[in-house]
């Protein structure tokens, strides 16, 4: 099973990065993580280059996302919302709608801040464009806050409860990837 | 029933270095954020009227320092307000010292520009022969506060529901009281 890992921050020492890093080390058996590094040769939404050959930064986006299973995608908060590129990101996999690379996709969302509240609002937000797009995603959040002091020096988590509750909704979502097959079987 | 007793005379003053002002919120329903003010002063006065507590923290002091958003939010208008208010003050109006180790203390608790009347309850310890001479005691104190009353107000919905941070704050004081031998 392959999860795309998409971080909503593109600095080099992000700590939504960081998390996801963090959520690859903690996955279940036969399901690896693959990181989509491609956020920045998306350009800004122009509904002009949404035509038959999209833009190649958007075709490696909903290439991505179809050859995915399901999404793991941690997103900072700016101005108690998600990152520009990031929308922007969501905006382009959405199209065209309704038959798009995010439909019925099953995708958490994470979210890191050093402030205290942990991008819980951004996290909310995400969810729900996400959820606009036709994606099926997962009700829990994870807010990681104080990041700046969340991190072990080997980059886990130091919390034991933000441990297990990133444990717990990686479980949740490769058993929405499951679930179809488990029902038919 | 507990007996007053009154085991303190002339001024005491709080040593820096093992004494503490601390405050507890909850944030985000679960959490306990935690902080200091580190840049204390307090003194213990014992006369003919009594006891009298007074103390000063400078807000500045307080242990956010990074991120600096998040430093510049707190020492800000919505919170502290350090560049108008740049100390957190109290004073007593009544000391009380059981027998038993308990003590009470009441007084008015002045945060960003608005005086409170506030009381806290905790321990005490009496003066003991320090080892670098003189006398040493201790008085610990602790009290919530609702942070409303001193115009505090901010707050943010979550997206789950209820509130980000909580209105009640807990206070805690831990004074090592010093008595130098004069001369």
């Amino acid at each position: 099973m392959r999860v795309l890992a998409i971080s909503g921050s593109l600095r080099r020492d992000s700590h939504n990065t960081r998390l996801l890093r963090a959520a690859a080390e903690m996955l279940p058996p036969g399901v690896e993580l693959v990181r989509f590094d491609g956020l920045p040769d998306v350009p800004p939404y122009d509904e002009d280059l949404d035509g038959d050959l999209a833009p190649a930064g958007v075709q490696a986006l909903r290439e991505a996302i179809e050859d995915a299973d399901a999404l793991l995608i941690s997103t900072p908060e700016y101005n108690a919302s998600i990152p520009g590129v990031l929308k922007n990101a969501i905006d382009w996999a959405s199209r065209p709608f309704p038959d798009n690379a995010l439909r019925d996709k099953p995708v958490a969302v994470v979210g890191a801040s050093t402030g205290l509240f942990g991008a819980v609002w951004a996290q909310a937000e995400l969810r729900k464009a996400l959820r606009h797009t036709g994606a099926h995603v997962l009700d829990d959040e994870l807010p990681v806050g104080t990041a700046d002091h969340a991190f072990t020096p080997g980059g886990k988590l130091l919390d034991p409860e933000l441990n297990r509750r990133l444990a717990d909704l990686l479980d949740q979502l490769t058993r929405e990837v499951r679930a179809p097959l488990e029902l038919a079987s | 029933m507990t007996t007053a007793v009154q085991p303190f005379a002339g001024t005491y003053h709080a040593d820096p270095v093992h004494s503490s002002f601390g405050f507890g919120v909850l944030y985000s329903g679960t959490g306990k954020f935690r902080g200091t003010l580190d840049d204390v002063s307090a003194t213990l006065t014992a006369g003919d009227d009594g006891v009298v507590l007074a103390g000063a923290a400078r807000v500045e002091s307080i242990s956010i320092r990074e991120p600096e958003m998040f430093r510049a939010h707190v020492l800000g208008g919505e919170f502290f307000d350090a560049e108008n208010h740049p100390e957190v003050k109290f004073r007593s109006t009544k000391v009380d010292l059981a027998e038993d180790g308990t003590a009470r203390v009441e007084g008015e608790l002045t945060i960003a520009g608005t005086t409170r009347s506030v009381a806290a309850a905790g321990t005490w310890r009496e003066p003991v022969d320090a080892a670098g001479g003189g006398l040493r005691a201790g008085l610990e104190l602790a009290t919530v506060i609702d942070r409303r009353d001193f115009g505090f107000d901010w707050q943010m919905e979550l997206p789950s529901g209820g509130e980000a941070l909580a209105y009640d704050v807990t206070l805690e004081i831990d004074l090592q009281l010093v008595q130098r031998e004069e001369g």
